[in-house]
């Protein structure tokens, strides 16, 4: 093994573990994963009820295994086997909540000092203090968690986990409800706080945005199971199952009628349902009559204001824009072609096509970004 | 005022005593996943539907010379335990356990178990956790505790006449010495002080409804409702 390797193996976190909860009046839940986090963020991505928060409780101690083992570098925090499981406050795990659980009755720099029992006042002081500016939030010290603004209520969340110097950081959908621009920045100050110190974070998410612009690297989850991972594009170019494929956030989901097979071509031709509009998709086991559901990414389809010729795209579909609307660094277009669209677009680019409500535009849709969804 | 004085002065240990016993009773109740939790929970619970004469029968009895406990405070101390203040203390704490027990189990649950789980990940101890995360926050559910097993002391009768006799100065409390001016037909003495209980009581049950009401608003739902426990 080499030097690097063995650097980057010194933090890691690595965690096997199997689980099984008796539901009353279902199938008992079953988790069976096993999965290693590299220094950086790796996100854990699937539907909610996959078992994502439930793997976080474990590495955090919160929730006990049947069986696995649990460990950051060296140190094993669980291991069934050799009778290992070490109390959550001394795993040195930082955990931030979906509901983020700052403590009501104290003031954000109590909040973040919390953590730093037994260090001495001065180091605490300076490290309370370097904290607060790196997630800038020093204005806010005094107030208490009711009266802080979200966004910024999830920054002393972060600064009151990051300020204990964890080994490993585990966010369970810290960022669910803001809106784009404010997220962008929060993961921009954190991933400038981990550039230097390199610990394994692990991001619990199911919207896809944030598998885009958080991830380095994704474990995708369904089902207690792990069913794919990789870079971000790999993970979630490639969705098998209806279910993840609905969880990796297909803006555009249409029904529709098989109407030919193009074998020679490897296509096949959707009509799809309540308008005048087909399209091909690529080909796949169906026939003629079939019920089929096509799944289509609002950031797949590309706009045009006039008719486009001597294109490789063999959909191109003619409608009218019904509405507009910014969110953040996107512009998201609803589109009338019988079959409503979703597309999105950067604000640069409707201004120069001068894109507005009433607008007649041309879709173009690509055949290998029409994905067949089970029914 | 001798009696008046002896129940104040019963009431203010019996709800130190129960504080400092009812916390970790309390916390262990709220916590535990303990399955035979319900036994303890009943026992607790029992004062609220005994009559006083029972619980403070069989107090008399374990306090009696030939009881367990009369026994080895005769041993430790060389006098019985019956009839005295300290008995009255003991026959108290046990009667109005329910009153402080009850409404610390019911704040403590509804601290956000969240935050016990960020307190841990953050480092905290359980010890430190229960102080500086579960205590603060459940601070009306002390004071409803506080004042409950003060006001409940008080106004208690049945226990006291079983256990501590009527010993003037020693045991007399102001419950049972309005009975006794009832008995002798004064009136006027019984009159005030029932008043003055009746004052004292009333202040009492305000701070506890108003500390609820309080709360109530905070949380959403009322923090406890005294009468369940009544």
């Amino acid at each position: 093994m080499d030097a690097v390797d063995s650097q980057v193996n010194v933090a890691a976190l690595t965690a096997s573990v199997k689980l099984e909860r008796i539901r009353a009046g279902s199938h008992p839940f079953v988790l069976e994963v096993s999965l290693a986090v590299p220094p950086g963020i790796t996100i854990l991505f699937g539907p909610s009820g996959a078992g994502k928060s439930t793997v976080l409780d474990c590495i955090a101690g919160l929730a006990r295994p049947d069986a696995g083992r649990i460990a950051v570098a060296e140190e094993v925090l669980f291991d069934s086997q050799a009778g290992i499981n070490s109390l959550p406050q001394t795993r040195r795990v930082a955990y931030v909540f979906q509901t983020l659980a700052l403590f009501p009755h104290m003031s954000a720099e109590e909040n973040v000092a919390f953590g730093l029992d037994g260090v001495p006042r001065a180091e605490r002081t300076a490290r309370v203090e370097e904290i607060l500016k790196t997630f800038r939030v020093e204005k806010l010290r005094a107030r208490k968690p009711p009266e802080i603004s979200g966004g910024e209520r999830q920054r002393i969340a972060l600064a009151r986990s990051l300020v204990t110097q964890p080994r490993v950081l585990l966010l369970d959908e810290p960022l669910t409800g803001l809106d784009a621009e404010l997220k962008a920045a929060i993961v921009d100050d954190l991933r400038a706080w981990n550039a230097a110190r390199r610990i394994p974070i692990l991001y619990v998410t199911h919207s896809r945005d944030e598998v885009d612009s958080v991830g380095e690297r994704v474990i995708a989850m369904d089902h207690g199971r792990i069913v794919s991972e990789g870079t971000p594009l790999e993970v979630l170019e490639a969705p098998r199952r209806k279910r993840l494929a609905q969880a990796a956030g297909f803006e555009n989901l249409l029904s529709g009628t098989i109407v030919d097979l193009r074998e020679a071509d490897g296509v096949m031709r959707v009509r799809l349902d309540g308008g005048n509009c087909e399209i091909e998709v690529p080909l796949g086991y169906a026939a003629p009559g079939d019920r089929v559901r096509v799944a289509i990414r609002a950031g797949d389809i590309l706009l045009a204001t006039s008719q486009p010729r001597g294109l490789s795209a063999r959909n191109i579909i003619e409608g009218r824009i019904i509405a507009m609307e910014t969110r953040g660094t996107l512009v998201r277009a609803r589109v009338d072609c019988g079959v409503e669209f979703i597309v999105h677009l950067t604000p640069g680019a409707a201004r120069t096509l001068e894109l507005a409500a009433g607008r007649r535009v041309w879709l173009v849709l690509k055949t290998h970004s029409c994905h067949l969804v089970d029914e | 005022m001798d009696a008046l004085l002896l129940s104040l002065k019963l009431a203010l240990c019996v709800s130190v005593i129960l504080l400092a016993g009812g916390l970790p009773l309390a916390y262990w109740l709220a916590y535990s996943k303990w399955r035979g939790k319900f036994l303890l929970e009943a026992i607790v619970a029992l004062p609220l539907v005994l009559p006083p004469t029972v619980l403070g029968f069989y107090v008399l009895v374990a306090m009696g010379p030939r009881g367990p406990l009369g026994k080895l405070w005769q041993v430790a101390f060389g006098h019985g335990l019956a009839f005295t203040f300290v008995g009255l203390v003991l026959a108290s704490v046990l009667y109005s356990l329910p009153f402080a027990v009850q409404p610390l189990i019911a704040s403590f649950e509804s601290v956000d178990r969240k935050l016990l789980d960020a307190s841990a990940v953050l480092g905290a101890g359980r010890l430190r956790t229960f102080w500086r995360v579960i205590l603060p926050l459940s601070s009306p559910g002390v004071v409803t505790a506080v004042v409950l097993s003060f006001a409940h002391t008080m106004g208690e009768f049945g226990v006291v006449l079983m256990v501590g006799g009527d010993l003037a100065g020693g045991t007399r409390t102001v419950s049972i010495d309005i009975y006794d001016h009832v008995q002798s037909l004064e009136y006027a003495d019984a009159n005030r002080m029932a008043l003055v209980l009746l004052a004292i009581s009333f202040a009492v049950l305000s701070v506890v409804y108003a500390v609820n009401r309080q709360v109530g608003r905070q949380i959403g739902r009322p923090l406890w409702t005294p009468w369940t426990a009544k």
